[in-house]
């Protein structure tokens, strides 16, 4: 029995073909897609809450930091913003809090700041190394006094993808209340580009680039994610099926 | 018909052979999103790439149409699995004495006069017969200890590597290998050392009698070979 070339490429094709109905089934969808669960679980379990990500040094920063996804949300609400330099832009924290809050740039710029050299890693498989500037996420929760029944944190950005449906992401208590998670005003020490999310973005360090929100409008506290577009925590999530946990 | 291959080494065996396969077309999927490598701890469009490729096709990468996200459902549902079945593959032979009888080199068997024989004994595909069928030539041995003990581990630790949560819990991992770019890069180049690997295994198969070798993987009784007249 020899194998030809022709056989070897009917045979994959074949198998892959029987994979790709495998994942059409509820139940191996199902295991599939709980696969981010098992991952999160044993992160969780390895490392400590506030184990930090890596730091870069000054020279080991990418000479130029690749944007992604949206290049500019180019709504007319965003386009006035910008042409303000960002003056009427606030920042809105509310749902599950005590003190709803809502911020100018100007008044996110003269709270304590963190500075903190770290890799970008896209989902797509390339990083960018960028010096980020902001402002601990920890402190506005804080500041706003989170209620005892929110469990998630609910980023809602003025980009739309196009599609009609704003870019959004969300993350647990533990990545919220984490040091390295800070909303950031400036890259490599310049205010953010608008390519880059001007003018505030989420770096969210210990997890993959598209949990990063950029043009942050607004910061929720809540209970479930079932609510909130189709219900899976963020817009890739929810448009194609990516992981709600990205830590891998 | 003598036995051969144990119990263990068959299950492990061919769910490698399941799990490694799904993981090497979903690992296809997934560097379609970025088909570019980078050495050291950063890279994307517009940094120096050592190898830029176009897409594989799809008949080749799971799914077939390009989902970034279904290829990586598959990929980390199928790794876990590989890596604890690996590392229970790997106790069980040490404590069983598989890898002590069957893999260990043993005296004489590194002499470059013994290894060139092998060598020279393979080019020319003269198998062994009778009872020394039952071993493994050197190169047989050196071949799956590498795989087992370099190749595979080398796969889960620089998987791992590209994963920004270990990259908090573990940071040596990214010391060792030098950056998540490079971890990708030699995560890609082992992925196809593993495949030169499986091609020249299943030319050995075919070559030795593929029946009586794949029937000895799958009951674990195997027929000697007749000694050459």
């Amino acid at each position: 029995m020899i194998l030809t070339r022709r056989t070897l490429l009917l045979g994959a094709t074949a198998t892959l073909a029987g994979c790709d109905r495998i994942a059409r089934q509820p139940l191996a969808r199902d295991i599939l897609f709980s696969a981010d669960n098992f991952h999160s679980w044993a992160q969780r379990k390895i490392m400590a809450r506030d184990a930090l990500t890596q730091e870069f040094r000054p020279d080991q920063i990418s000479p130029f930091f690749r944007a992604n996804g949206t290049a500019n949300p180019n709504t007319p609400a965003y386009k006035a913003l910008w042409r303000s330099g960002f003056a009427d832009w606030r920042l809105r924290i509310d749902g599950l809090v005590a003190r709803p809050l809502s911020l100018s740039l100007s008044q996110l710029h003269a709270l304590p700041h963190r500075e903190q050299i770290t890799r970008h890693d896209c989902v797509e498989g390339w990083s960018a190394i960028g010096k980020w500037r902001g402002v601990p996420l920890k402190l506005l929760l804080d500041g706003a006094g989170l209620r005892d029944r929110a469990r998630y944190i609910v980023f809602h950005c003025a980009d739309d993808m196009g599609g009609g449906t704003a870019y959004y992401e969300s993350i647990d208590l533990i990545d919220a209340f984490h040091p390295q998670t800070i909303l950031a005003f400036a890259l490599n020490d310049r205010p953010l580009s608008v390519a880059n999310g001007a003018p505030l973005r989420l770096r969210v360090e210990r997890q993959l680039g598209y949990k990063q929100a950029k043009y942050l409008m607004r910061i929720e506290a809540v209970e479930s994610l079932l609510s909130i577009g189709r219900g899976k925590g963020g817009f890739w999530e929810d448009r194609a099926n990516y992981d709600w946990y990205a830590g891998i | 018909m003598v036995r051969r291959h144990r119990l263990t080494t068959r299950l492990w065996h061919w769910l490698n052979a399941l799990l490694l396969y799904i993981l090497f077309t979903s690992g296809l999927g997934i560097f379609n999103a970025h088909p570019r490598l980078y050495w050291g701890q950063y890279g994307a469009n517009f940094d120096h790439a050592w190898l830029e490729l176009d897409r594989f096709p799809g008949w080749i990468t799971l799914p077939a149409l390009y989902n970034l996200a279904l290829s990586r459902h598959w990929h980390l549902t199928a790794a876990p699995i590989f890596a604890v079945a690996l590392l229970f593959y790997m106790l069980w032979s040490l404590a069983d004495g598989h890898i002590a009888r069957d893999l260990a080199f043993r005296r004489g068997e590194l002499a470059p006069r013994h290894v060139w024989q092998d060598i020279r004994d393979h080019a020319r595909l003269r198998f062994p017969t009778g009872a020394a069928a039952l071993r493994y030539n050197v190169l047989q041995k050196a071949s799956y200890i590498a795989v087992i003990f370099i190749a595979l581990p080398l796969l889960i630790l620089t998987g791992l590597t590209m994963s920004p949560g270990m990259n908090a819990a573990w940071p040596w991992l990214v010391d060792l290998f030098g950056g998540r770019q490079s971890a990708r890069s030699i995560h890609f180049l082992t992925a196809f050392a593993l495949v030169a690997f499986f091609l020249v295994h299943m030319l050995m198969v075919l070559l030795a009698g593929p029946v009586n070798e794949i029937g000895s993987m799958i009951t674990g009784r195997y027929r000697l070979p007749k000694d050459r007249p």
